[in-house]
């Protein structure tokens, strides 16, 4: 059973690789936001996996929960920033 | 092999297929609103799916009740997030990808947009 969620947590690693291309060489800012919310949602299921393969969940949960408050409030932040700046162009 | 077991395989690998397809509308779809649209409902669907089948396999303890909990969190926070930075886009003009129709003598082609 460890086998196979090492496989999906491998699988998700890729997964986070195709995105961190949109994040570094997305036309504009919003892009890169957008790249960067996708990774941050990765990251929060590839912890997880983490826990259940160390068998330590109970460490890496609380981990998880911060990471997926801090993915949220930096979102809504760099919306909120972006909506005040006017122009994204580059 | 319990029957737990196969039911948190079923969710997590139908989570990782819903993965798999937002990031591929993230890098191929041809603007940032039509990325968006397939990032924001696919990685929602695909976090919920995950948790939920990551919460069955360890079965009922307070790690499970966070999980639930992280999920409700996720399905609520994605949304919210996915709208913020849409109108963000939209207040500051970024520019929306419209597929034109070109008509020439009757036959009708479908161009691709800008």
């Amino acid at each position: 059973m460890a086998d196979f969620f090492l496989i999906i947590g491998v699988g998700m690693c890729v997964l986070v690789l195709f995105c961190l291309y949109r994040a570094t060489c997305g036309p504009g800012v919003l892009n890169r936001a957008a790249g960067i919310s996708a990774i941050g949602t990765k990251t929060l299921i590839l912890l997880l996996l983490m826990g259940v393969i160390y068998g330590r969940v109970e460490m890496f949960i609380d981990i998880s929960m911060v990471y997926a408050l801090l993915n949220f409030i930096g979102c809504l932040v760099l919306a909120k920033y972006l909506e005040g700046s006017g122009e994204v162009s580059c | 092999m319990l029957i737990k077991d196969v039911i948190a395989i079923v969710f997590v690998l139908t989570g990782f297929f819903f993965f798999t397809t937002a990031t591929l509308g993230l890098l191929r779809f041809p603007d940032f609103f039509a990325r968006l649209h397939a990032t924001g409902k696919g990685d929602t669907l695909a976090v919920l799916l995950s948790l939920t089948g990551l919460a069955v396999y360890h079965g009922f303890s307070l790690t499970s009740v966070k999980i639930v909990f992280i999920a409700v969190f996720m399905f609520l926070a994605q949304p919210t997030a996915t709208h913020a930075i849409s109108r963000a886009a939209f207040r500051c003009g970024e520019e929306i990808w419209t597929c034109e129709l070109v008509i020439e003598d009757g036959a009708l082609e479908q161009g691709g947009g800008k």
